[in-house]
């Protein structure tokens, strides 16, 4: 049934032309241990365009992002079946470091997650570790004005990072992610621990940020994937055989035809909020 | 009407729970200055005859009744600190060992259990072990030692079968459990975003350790650490059955040596008068050193804590 579905959304996502590809996952199946988190997805994601993975709780959108930088490398049980390519190369080839990936694809996360060190140092970090050699001093500063933060903080350099509040925090992490100038953010529900002031200048970013890098955003909120996406994916949760129950890509379009002209019944009963 | 009743005995309960519990708290503190007003009184004669040039002095004759502390405070520093320079590294290192996911998690934790029972080991099964196993067993690399490295001041002395490098060594692995358990507790309640953030910017499983988590968890640390300066700082039995009870400074790790602990353990059975008094005033000195080191930590952790929060 889903496989069905997986390959409507292939011949969808046919039409990007590959050197417009930034992440493409081919077939890709998780697993953690003998649990299967998320089932046969096929996926495009473009260039310098913000892609939304939306769908309800279980249904491995989060899963999948962390796929896209090896970050559930970090899981010893976790497995990653099919092929997901960067750029073309495939992400889980033996000679593929990981740590070569996670410079290239940065991650902000559900939680702010400053380090204790102060606001000049976090952003510092990434880029030192990354060798950089230029004027660190102009580095923070541009990476804090990207991030739309530098006004608030630019006289309390020396404060620790955890002095600031939710949304400056998820800023300032924003901001050391950008510091290291991968190509592609990936943003793992990065606003559900702010209030929508902070939420809207978060995206207020996303939509500056999209010309230098290629965002993909797992998001609860339909209407934040509205705002913010240009494409969007539509993840649903099925019970397997035994219980369990596993994610799968129903729908993977133009965020408007998403949300405007669904394919799927699915996708339709989703967005219209009859359930999730 | 009945339920009222019953708050007020609750209430009652609550009020006598609080006096005592204040009791006990005021009682803790005043049995701290009672035992530095006691031993400022029994020490006082040697106080008053000896002043701070007591501190300074290395003699310590009992025919002539003259006593200076100076060997004693400085085998008990350095011991201490040597006892540190080995054991911090290798306790951070096991703590970092037994927290990452170096080891499966079955191997892990019976480690972790395992070195937390050496903290229950008696010191003076320490000292037996160290005299009957490890010292004939370590002597030979110190003597090594000694050949290559003898031109250095610090190892400029033959070991012979007592000296303040053995009771370093055993102070070591006294205190490294302290070190390891108060270490890894700090490094394990380390939130995992923490992590997750370092490496999802790049950096390697060593830039993660070295660069955030354990600058993370340094207040931790450093109060591991303090403690078990303090610890090794106080151990007598240890020190009376190695050091060698030799009053006397030298240059070189391997030599015999005196510690405060060691010294009222040797002597104080048998003093009488200004020895006795010069003793409880050495007891005095290495409290007040041991307090210090304590109020250090507490100031040492409040401030990192402020930079964490």
């Amino acid at each position: 049934m889903q496989n069905m579905q997986s390959s409507t959304s292939r011949t969808s996502t046919n039409a990007i032309a590959d050197q417009a590809v930034a992440l493409r996952a081919e077939n890709v199946s998780v697993y953690y241990g003998a649990f299967q988190a998320v089932r046969n997805v096929f996926l495009d994601v473009p260039k310098n365009q913000v892609t939304a993975f939306i769908g309800p709780s279980g249904c491995g959108k989060s899963t999948l992002l962390r796929c896209f930088n090896r970050l559930n490398d970090l899981v010893a049980s976790a497995r990653v079946d099919g092929k997901i390519s960067f750029q073309g190369r495939d992400l889980y080839a033996r000679d593929m470091d990981p740590v070569e990936v996670r410079r290239r694809i940065g991650m902000v996360f559900q939680k702010p997650n400053p380090f204790p060190k102060s606001i000049y140092d976090n952003i510092a970090f990434g880029a030192r570790i990354n060798g950089f050699r230029g004027n660190m001093d102009e580095l923070v500063e541009r990476s804090l004005r990207s991030a739309a933060l530098w006004d608030e903080v630019k006289d309390k350099l020396n404060q620790s990072g955890l002095a600031l509040s939710g949304g400056q925090q998820q800023r300032l992490c924003i901001a050391r992610t950008i510091a290291i100038e991968p190509e592609v953010i990936l943003m793992d529900e990065p606003c559900s621990a702010l209030d929508p002031v902070s939420t809207l200048r978060v995206e207020e970013l996303m939509h500056s940020l999209k010309e230098q890098f290629t965002m993909v955003i797992v998001t609860h909120n339909m209407q934040q994937a509205a705002r913010v996406s240009d494409m969007t994916a539509f993840f649903n949760a099925e019970a397997g055989e035994g219980g369990s129950r596993f994610g799968y890509l129903v729908e993977y379009n133009k965020t408007q035809d998403i949300f405007s002209s669904p394919q799927q019944q699915e996708t339709h009963d989703y967005v219209s909020g009859r359930f999730g | 009407m009945a339920k009222f009743e019953s708050l007020s005995v609750a209430r009652w309960i609550d009020r006598g729970f609080y006096r005592l519990t204040a009791a006990f708290a005021v009682g803790i503190a005043g049995i701290l200055v009672w035992i530095l007003v006691t031993l400022f009184q029994t020490a006082y004669p040697a106080i008053a005859k000896f002043g701070l040039g007591f501190l300074f002095s290395s003699r310590w004759s009992v025919q002539e009744e003259i006593f200076g502390a100076l060997p004693l405070i400085y085998g008990t520093v350095v011991s201490a600190l040597v006892a540190l320079a080995i054991a911090v590294p290798i306790g951070v290192g096991i703590a970092v060992f037994l927290t990452e996911d170096f080891l499966p998690a079955q191997i892990r934790t019976p480690i972790a259990f395992v070195i937390e029972l050496l903290a229950a080991v008696p010191s003076v099964v320490y000292g037996l072990w160290a005299i009957v196993v490890f010292i004939p067993f370590v002597k030979p690399v110190l003597e090594l030692v000694h050949q290559v490295l003898g031109w250095i001041p610090l190892f400029g002395s033959a070991p012979t079968n007592v000296g303040l490098m053995y009771t370093s060594l055993i102070l070591a692995i006294m205190i490294s459990p302290t070190i390891i358990a108060i270490s890894r507790d700090s490094l394990v309640s380390l939130p995992p975003q923490l992590r997750q953030g370092a490496l999802a910017l790049g950096a390697t499983r060593w830039e993660t350790i070295l660069k955030v988590l354990l600058p993370a968890s340094l207040s931790g640390i450093v109060g591991a650490v303090m403690l078990a300066l303090g610890r090794a700082l106080g151990e007598t039995m240890v020190a009376a059955m190695l050091i060698g009870s030799k009053n006397a400074i030298s240059a070189s790790l391997f030599a015999p040596g005196q510690t405060i602990a060691s010294m009222i353990a040797n002597q104080f059975g048998e003093a009488t008068g200004l020895q006795r008094a010069s003793l409880l005033y050495a007891g005095l000195i290495l409290m007040l050193i041991t307090l210090a080191v304590n109020v250090l930590a507490e100031l040492i952790i409040s401030r990192f804590q402020q930079v964490e929060h």
